[in-house]
């Protein structure tokens, strides 16, 4: 009466551990990590690229955009896009900013006004692709510019400026740019703080992906929202949730910014959103949903930043940057798609 | 035979606005059998299971679950019931792995607080378990459900129903998208899902996979019931026939009749098809002349 296990065996013990590696979606990033590491390792090694304040610096680009990859990650591997997180460092950063400077609210009392800014963008686009049934893709890109366009308009409305100093001289501040913009010393070189952040966020994002029964769900509702609903996922908030962590992430990012600039400007965050897709992409998580992880897009983000600060060590003109970032793009995605049914061939 | 039925359908009838999609159907679903609901498309099986799993409310007639009737709002409250309905879907998700589908919805944790978490050793012990108890021996539970074929797919569902405590296995086409063999191996599951003593209602417009595991059929013709057939009572091809409508198969075996004649080069294998419609059509008569509820 039983079926043949033996021949299901069989396959599963040529599948073995070549699939199993293969379909760690983050195992093409970390290639790609120690490939541009040796490529600007040799074209710049001997200028600076390998020293600890060269790792310094292009370990703080890649953490300030990392802190937002690992939640767009999340958002991702849960079938959805945010193209708002731009807008939202930019707006974060401006509100604390005017409430600090402009209406002398104390540093710790504007942190948390913006805390529950960034809950209400979050929820405000959850429940606005819930309600509409439209893609993410296209709502997220119509809250860009309302945020982006509300935050220039009520900026220059209530300051008659689109930029803002004297952050520094807020009361609050200093235990601020202690927790959001100091610098740990190693070895006599000072390495950015946000780069615990963005670790300890990746490795929270991780354990949440993984041994969590929402991980389980943001896996479910990426991977097909109909059968996960079948089998009792709460799919609306699984994905309001996912946008309301991911205004989070942006929100720290432009408190951070504005910490460490002592200041906002209206414009700060410009591009994040593709930014942080794109490392998101290349750390191997599926534009479609359902597969990624958290790691992939750690290793996403310090290829970014290896690039980034790789061209300037290399003397090349950093305008450079961006076709490299293309170029980039398409490797990865080609990438996936290979490992992709890689893993799902029978 | 004192005991009630798993699930007793009392002339229930569904309307869509004017279209009558079931009109007096009743059957029951007893432990330990396998009930097959037959019927060629359109005929009004998925409507009927529909009613059974709380999708839709029926408008008339009564659905009884151990004797008590019952309404169900809501596909969460017949599987509170015990029933469990898999779908054409499946709901499973293929990129994830065996085990993560498994628990789906319903993961096991452990810890407490910000610790509590989701338990992937337990998950993966019971997903292994439970799928030896169905004679699926899986060695990796970590493989994405995506590279089992689509036999191994629906059986894993219907593991995973049965662990999740279904008294009642409600199969939507389980084998319509399979191949031989496959099909075969799912009839397997649905055999030992029987032996378990749960109640399996195996929708299907397939004679030849319901025949060889179903103990009782009940036959739906556009919305209607030709009436319940213990499976002693009843030849395949009758009900074959009674699921296609006896008129229909008449007519068609005359159409291929004519096509022979003015066909000059007829060929050996045409002619073997005329040759078993006709005897389907024929075949159709006795049980055409006593159905119980028939139009």
């Amino acid at each position: 009466m039983t079926p043949q296990p033996a021949n299901i065996d069989e396959r599963m013990l040529r599948a073995g551990w070549v699939r199993r590696i293969l379909g760690q979606p983050g195992l093409g990033a970390i290639g790609g990590a120690v490939a541009v590491w040796i490529f600007f390792a040799v074209l710049a090694g001997d200028r600076g690229f390998l020293s600890l304040s060269g790792t310094a610096t292009y370990l703080e680009v890649a953490a300030e955009l990392g802190i937002l990859a690992v939640a767009v990650a999340l958002l991702m591997i849960g079938g959805e896009f945010d193209l708002s997180v731009g807008s939202i460092i930019g707006a974060s950063g401006m509100l604390m900013t005017i409430l600090a400077v402009q209406y002398g609210w104390h540093l710790w009392a504007a942190v948390p006004a913006v805390i529950v800014f960034a809950v209400a963008t979050g929820l405000f686009n959850g429940y606005l692709v819930i309600k509409t049934g439209l893609p993410s893709f296209i709502v997220t890109l119509a809250t860009l510019f309302i945020f982006r366009g509300a935050t220039i308009g009520l900026t220059r409305l209530l300051t008659g400026r689109t930029q803002l100093g004297g952050l520094g001289d807020v009361p609050g501040y200093d235990l601020a740019h202690t927790l959001f913009a100091s610098d740990i010393p190693v070895a006599g070189t000072g390495f950015a703080i946000s780069i615990l952040w963005w670790l300890g966020l990746a490795a929270l994002a991780t354990w949440v992906l993984l041994r969590t029964r929402f991980g389980n769900w943001i896996f479910g509702v990426g991977g097909d929202v109909q059968a996960a609903r079948n089998t009792g996922v709460p799919v609306y908030r699984v994905k309001i949730t996912l946008f309301v962590l991911t205004a989070l992430a942006a929100s720290l990012v432009g408190i951070m910014q504005a910490v460490s600039f002592s200041g906002a400007d209206v414009l700060r965050g410009d591009l994040r959103e593709f930014f942080a897709i794109i490392v998101v992409v290349i750390g191997g998580t599926l534009l479609t949903g359902g597969y990624g992880s958290a790691v992939g897009a750690v290793f996403g983000a310090l290829i970014f930043g290896m690039v980034r600060q790789g061209i300037v060590f290399t003397g090349v003109d950093a305008d450079w940057f961006q076709v490299f970032l293309g170029v980039m793009l398409l490797v990865a995605v080609l990438i996936n798609n290979g490992v992709r049914r890689q893993v799902m061939k029978a | 035979m004192n005991e009630p039925s798993l699930i007793e359908v009392e002339a229930l009838s569904k309307y869509f606005g004017t279209v009558i999609a079931l009109k007096d159907i009743s059957m029951q679903v007893h432990a330990g059998e396998v009930t097959c609901l037959l019927g060629d498309n359109g005929a009004g099986k998925s409507t009927l299971i529909k009613c059974l799993s709380g999708v839709f409310l029926p408008d008339e007639g009564r659905i009884l679950i151990d004797g008590e009737p019952v309404r169900f709002a809501s596909p969460r409250e017949a599987l509170a019931h015990g029933i469990a309905t898999v779908y054409q879907d499946l709901a499973m998700i293929p990129l994830m792995s065996i085990a993560r589908n498994f628990f789906l919805g319903a993961e096991p944790n452990i810890g407490r607080g910000l610790f509590r978490r989701f338990d992937v050793k337990q998950a993966d012990r019971v997903t292994r378990e439970e799928l030896a108890k169905m004679g699926i021996d899986v060695r990796d539970t970590s493989q994405p459900v995506g590279t089992l074929s689509g036999g191994e797919r629906q059986s894993v569902a219907i593991a995973r129903a049965l662990h999740f405590g279904a008294r009642v296995l409600i199969l939507d086409e389980p084998t319509s998208a399979l191949g031989v063999k496959e099909a075969g191996i799912v009839l397997r599951y649905i055999a030992a899902a029987r032996a378990r003593g749960v109640g399996v209602v195996f929708i299907t417009h397939n004679v030849h996979h319901a025949y060889p595991i179903g103990d009782r059929f009940t036959i739906l013709n556009r919305g209607r019931s030709y009436g319940t057939f213990e499976k002693a009572d009843v030849s395949r091809e009758e009900v074959l026939a009674m699921m296609a409508g006896g008129e229909e198969l008449e007519a068609l075996s005359h159409e291929l009749g004519e096509f022979a004649r003015t066909d000059g080069t007829s060929t050996a294998g045409l002619d073997e098809a005329n040759r078993d419609v006709e005897a389907l059509s024929h075949a159709a008569k006795p049980a055409r002349r006593q159905p119980p509820d028939a139009p």
